[in-house]
């Protein structure tokens, strides 16, 4: 069975996850992944450094910054002539204060556009950094609720239909396999799928230290071979039952990819994790 | 549980004859730190180890969080978790550990209440629509609210250290600009043009009937214009409180009672997160006072000198040698990272060595309070 047959039944897959789990390693190792199936897959990261260029050559990479989205929405509303009056970073400001969300619609608008593009197979968006994935992806349902008519309204149906929809649009959570992380991937969990109605595809668990345990018997107590030992069957044993309490707070696919060593991620990294998920 | 028995491979408290004021030296001397770095990295529990450190030298500290989930109230083992109010936690030392979560909007509506001339001002303000964004949304409200906050603790009687755990947001630091950005939204170019003197002598509540707002409004909503047209309005005549304050609170950042702590892993991309604050701190004329690297891979000792011959025994000498050459490659790279990046070399840098499990009790933050200073 493929491992990757869950992420691929819809077109976009929106990576999300706390700050520090390792979201974009996992959408890089998922772009790479999907590209060695033959997909055409385009990735998206919001806001923030870029990163993914670097760790995926080759591949196509988009950058959407919520303040950009914006103002390109409103100049093509008729904004144009006003943003020439005050500064345009001002005017994005009021607009995105007085109804929170709207820039989060904009972005998931161009997310929208380009699933509908017919471009790609699969569009990975690296999600927005720590709690905002929920307030992202509520923003559909929250503008609905406060503006009821007019572009912003008619844009966040489009958008709502779209992260309702299974086929078209699905959330992949990345988590750790420690107590807090686990604990904050089953909440965002719930809610993303009973305040937004998003479709959950697998749950990433990243950096797992999998393995038999190591027999410390066979070393003297307290020598430094005992100790790296005691040290090793204890991350494994809490690793183990992280994953294990993860599958049943959560009734998801699981997908894991191993602790890397060093401290810098590469290209050829996301190239020997991707292999971990082989094309069958 | 098995513990790293090689915690002090730091250049830490005790090895400090070059000069260099080590993490120990700051928390005795400084009445505020400031630990900013990415999310995941362990800086609420560096701030609560900081902290509690403090009260071992007999210190009144308080921790002041801002994350959401919680995390700080776990690892310090509150059971009901932390409220906006600072909570005396039960910890060893002459001094004392308090923590609070900082409310956002209820620190703003305080400084709201503060400034107003009047109650009906006051009230005018904290009822509108526009408001309620600015308070609960508005990216910077958090980071300046924190800063607001750790001015009125570092002014309370009870604490004489304050510890500030920064959003894991890059613009953390954007209170460090001049007051200008902190108060944003005075500066803002709608509140200029609601509040001059305007040119045909039109009346500033015939504001919102320009064409500018008119069209913003047929793209957003009326009301909502209504309401942020109305906020700016409201707030007429608050600006100048609140740009002293934030002077205030300026002062006391760019004072060196205040020392900023950089927290990491040894992840490239949280290390690079840290040098882009230092650069950030570097831009306001502030330095690094000290870089905490958590989350590092533990070293065992030297491995025995002839390889083992029983299949068990080599299974643990080839787990202890990668553990070894994992950590040595790791913080050689990270090291080397830290001074590419832009960390002045020289500052004093701890390296924490990762627990086996989670920390979220007070006894695992002990431990790690012991691996920062003992």
């Amino acid at each position: 069975m493929d491992p990757l047959q869950f992420v691929t039944t819809a077109r976009v897959a929106i990576v999300a996850g706390k700050g520090g789990v390792g979201k974009t390693t996992v959408t890089a190792v998922l772009a790479r992944a999907a590209i060695r199936r033959g997909l055409r897959v385009l990735a998206v990261e919001l806001d923030g450094k870029p990163a993914l260029g670097n760790l995926l050559p080759g591949v196509e990479v988009q950058q959407l910054s919520a303040t950009a989205a914006l103002a390109e929405y409103l100049d093509t509303h008729g904004l144009s002539r006003v943003t020439k009056r005050l500064a345009s970073r001002g005017i994005i400001d009021v607009v995105a204060t007085a109804s929170p969300g709207i820039d989060d619609i904009v972005v998931l608008g161009k997310i929208k556009q380009l699933e509908r593009s017919g471009l790609y197979d699969l569009v990975i968006v690296d999600g927005p950094a720590a709690g905002h994935a929920i307030t992202f992806l509520l923003a559909a349902k929250s503008l609905l609720a406060s503006v009821r008519s007019g572009p912003i309204n008619s844009q966040a149906s489009e958008v709502l239909a779209m992260l309702s929809d299974p086929s078209r649009c699905q959330v992949v959570l990345v988590t750790l396999p420690e107590t807090t992380p686990v604990n904050e991937a089953v909440e965002t969990a719930y809610a993303l799928e009973e305040r937004v109605g998003v479709h959950l595809g697998p749950v990433v668990v990243n950096s797992v230290d999998a393995g038999e345990p190591l027999d410390v018997e066979a070393a003297p107590a307290e020598s430094p071979m005992r100790l790296a030992a005691e040290f090793r069957n204890a991350r494994r044993a809490l690793h183990g039952t992280e994953c294990a309490r993860l599958a049943e707070e959560l009734a998801l696919p699981q997908l894991h990819l191993p602790t890397v060593p060093g401290s810098g991620l590469s290209a050829g990294s996301i190239d020997s994790l991707a292999d971990e998920w082989p094309a069958p | 549980m098995a513990r790293p028995v090689s915690a002090n491979d730091n250049d830490n408290a005790n090895d400090d004859d070059d000069g260099v004021t080590t993490l120990a030296e700051h928390i005795a001397s400084a009445e505020v730190l400031v630990c900013c770095g990415s999310g995941g990295v362990g800086k609420t529990t560096s701030a609560a180890a900081l902290g509690m450190h403090a009260a071992l030298l007999g210190r009144r500290a308080v921790v002041v969080t801002i994350d959401p989930a919680k995390r700080l109230a776990d690892a310090l083992g509150v059971p009901g978790g932390l409220s906006n109010e600072p909570t005396k936690l039960d910890v060893p030392g002459e001094g004392e550990l308090w923590a609070l979560m900082l409310d956002t909007a209820t620190t703003f509506d305080g400084l709201v209440r503060a400034h107003a001339a009047d109650p009906e001002q006051a009230e005018r303000i904290l009822a509108n629509g526009f408001y309620r964004n600015v308070a609960g949304s508005l990216s910077g409200t958090q980071e300046y609210m924190a800063a607001e906050r750790l001015h009125a603790l570092h002014n309370d009687e009870r604490f004489d250290l304050v510890i500030v755990d920064t959003p894991p947001t890059r613009n953390a630091l954007d209170f460090l600009d001049a007051p200008g950005t902190i108060t944003k939204f005075i500066d803002h170019p709608l509140f200029k043009l609601l509040m001059m003197p305007t040119r045909r002598g039109m009346k500033v509540l015939n504001v919102a009937a320009q064409p500018i707002l008119r069209t913003i409004g047929k793209v957003v909503g009326g009301d909502v214009l209504a309401d942020a047209v109305a906020f700016f309005q409201a707030f007429g005549g608050m600006e100048t409180g609140f740009r002293r304050r934030a002077d205030e609170v300026m002062a006391l950042l760019h004072s060196d009672v205040t020392r900023f702590v950089l927290v990491a892993s040894p992840r490239a991309d949280t290390i690079e997160e840290a040098c882009y604050f230092a650069n950030r701190l570097a831009a306001s004329d502030l330095e690094v006072a000290a870089v905490v690297v958590n989350r590092c891979t533990p070293t065992f000792g030297e491995p025995p000198p002839r390889r083992p011959r029983t299949p068990a025994a080599v299974a643990l000498y080839t787990n202890l040698v990668e553990l070894r050459t994992n950590a040595a490659t790791e913080r050689e790279q990270a090291a080397a990272l830290l001074v590419a990046t832009g960390i002045p070399h020289g500052t004093h840098t701890t390296w924490v060595q990762t627990l086996p499990g989670d920390v979220h009790t007070l006894e695992a933050l002990s431990t790690i309070r012991s691996i920062l200073f003992d």
